[in-house]
């Protein structure tokens, strides 16, 4: 049903946790469609430094979570808010048809991630 | 890798001694049983002992026993054979929320085709409420329909006490046996039940064959049109070899109840009290006691149920959930639903389904391997030790 980069970032996922002081936070999805994902984002000079996700979810749900963060990592908040699901769908190889809707809000956790920092630091 | 499966009410492995009985008849003994020649004459006893030994199963008549392709058709048989059957009497359906979905899905076609259907709710336990099943029985009711046994939770049903009042009110009775025989004591006799269904690839024999009871006198209109098998209840050739298997597997299963009763309750109470010990923050699903001795039904808090379903088989365990992800649905399972079981926990239904072939060492490893498997998930969560205010997600997890 998944890919192997699928698997491979379901069951070694990167990047997972918290950062304390994060300079933004997004979350994404609730309980009730069964995935909700929060990503925690250091930033310096408009660039993304750190950034860390924690996830409540399925295989894809998991799986994408950690995908955005290491395509996240390092670029600019413009170049990281040009990621779309699709792009993140497309790193790992795809998703099973049924996923792509329901599992794949990783990117838009990333740029509320970045909404929240802009907030804070207009 | 280690190889455990428990999800036998998914489907189960065909037995040794069920294969070796059904073998015989694919190559030496091939022939059709409708027909008169010697190849014919030679399986036609091997479908008649096959009826009578699933005759001898459920305490009733072999006349009485229909042969089907399985469960979906046998509900599927019952619900819309009894309704056109029975339509000049009246248009009202009683079931529950919570049955399989060859009987939810059935009588939603019969409700696009002019019948009426209660669904009666269950508690919080998953149990029905027979006052409330009683008054619900109207001088239209045709049709009584409850599950010996439900698929997720394990849950046994009154089905003796429903029997006793479909019967003091003159309706016809109906029970989706899939799941209990084989696991319990099924008498129609004792559970006045019109109508039961089974299935064969739950109870060690292969997929594509089940059987219906049909109570003496109990007309029912055919669901499949054509030749005059089964006494014109149900066309189509014999599965033979299917159908010997089956009856070997009924025998097997009376012969073995008590045993396997009492074997897999001891392994499944180990399950669950070790999981409880060992993991925490567990809830339960389904009632304490009135369960299926092999069904363990668990939500693990904070934690979504197909990531870890992933986790187990990595392990080599092979279980199943309720989570939406694994219904196909964005929905979680409706039993769960029914029950009123919190979402995210709904998400995280997981369920153990413990078979014949399952042992003190399979559950060892379970209880070894389970907790870190739920422990890391949990380390994902954002549910889990979430330090925020007033976090609404987190408000869905409280109802352990």
């Amino acid at each position: 049903m998944y890919t192997d980069k699928v698997m491979d970032h379901f069951s070694n996922p990167r990047n997972v946790g918290e950062i304390d002081g994060a300079d933004g936070v997004g979350e994404v999805g609730n309980a009730s469609c069964g995935d909700i994902m929060k990503i925690f984002l250091k930033v310096e000079n408009d660039v993304i430094t750190d950034v860390k996700f924690k996830t409540f979810g399925c295989g894809a749900a998991i799986a994408t979570s950690s995908m955005v963060t290491e395509m996240a990592m390092g670029k600019t908040l413009d170049e990281a808010l040009e990621l779309s699901n699709a792009a993140v769908a497309e790193a790992l190889d795809g998703l099973p048809a049924q996923k792509m809707h329901c599992s794949n809000l990783a990117a838009d956790a990333l740029h509320e991630a970045i909404k929240d920092y802009k907030a804070k630091h207009p | 890798m280690k190889r455990i499966y428990m999800d036998n009410n998914a489907t189960t492995a065909v037995r040794p001694e069920v294969i070796e009985a059904m073998l015989p008849f694919f190559h030496e003994h091939f022939g059709n049983p409708s027909s008169v020649h010697w190849a014919g004459r030679a399986v036609s006893g091997a479908v008649e002992k096959a009826r009578e030994q699933v005759a001898t199963l459920l305490n009733c008549s072999p006349a009485e026993i229909v042969f089907t392709s399985c469960g979906s058709e046998g509900d599927n048989m019952a619900l819309i054979g009894s309704a056109e059957a029975l339509k000049a009497k009246g248009d009202h359906i009683i079931t529950t929320t919570v049955e399989h979905p060859a009987v939810l899905n059935t009588c939603e076609y019969l409700e696009k085709n002019g019948f009426r259907v209660t669904y009666l709710p269950v508690d919080r336990d998953g149990m029905l409420d027979l006052a409330e099943l009683e008054a619900a029985i109207t001088d239209k009711t045709i049709l009584i329909s409850v599950m010996w046994a439900n698929n997720e939770t394990g849950n046994i049903f009154p089905i003796a006490e429903i029997g006793e009042i479909a019967r003091k009110h003159k309706v016809r009775f109906h029970t989706d046996a899939v799941q209990a025989v084989g696991k319990l004591p099924v008498d129609v006799q004792a559970s006045k039940v019109d109508l039961l269904v089974i299935s064969g690839h739950k109870i060690g024999a292969p997929k594509g064959v089940g059987a219906i009871y049909i109570r003496r006198g109990t007309r029912l209109i055919p669901l499949i049109h054509g030749g005059h098998q089964e006494r014109n209840r149900r066309a189509g050739t014999h599965n033979v070899a299917g159908i010997v298997a089956l009856g070997k597997a009924c025998e097997l299963a009376g012969a073995e109840i008590d045993e396997n009763y009492a074997k897999l309750k001891r392994l499944r109470d180990r399950l669950e009290k070790g999981i409880i010990e060992k993991v925490g923050e567990v809830k339960l699903n389904g009632h304490p006691t009135e369960r299926l001795p092999n069904t363990l039904n668990v939500s693990f808090a904070y934690i979504e149920g197909e990531s870890l379903l992933l986790n187990f088989d990595m392990k080599g365990i092979a279980a199943s959930s309720g989570s939406a992800c694994t219904s196909g649905s964005l929905e979680p399972s409706h039993v769960m639903g029914a029950m009123c079981v919190e979402v995210s926990l709904a998400h995280s239904s997981t369920r153990f389904s413990l078979g014949h072939d399952n042992t003190e060492e399979d559950i060892d490893y379970v209880l070894e391997v389970l907790p870190p498997i739920v422990q890391r998930l949990r380390e994902m969560s954002p549910l889990y030790n979430c330090k925020q205010d007033n976090c609404d997600n987190c408000d869905t997890v409280k109802m352990l």
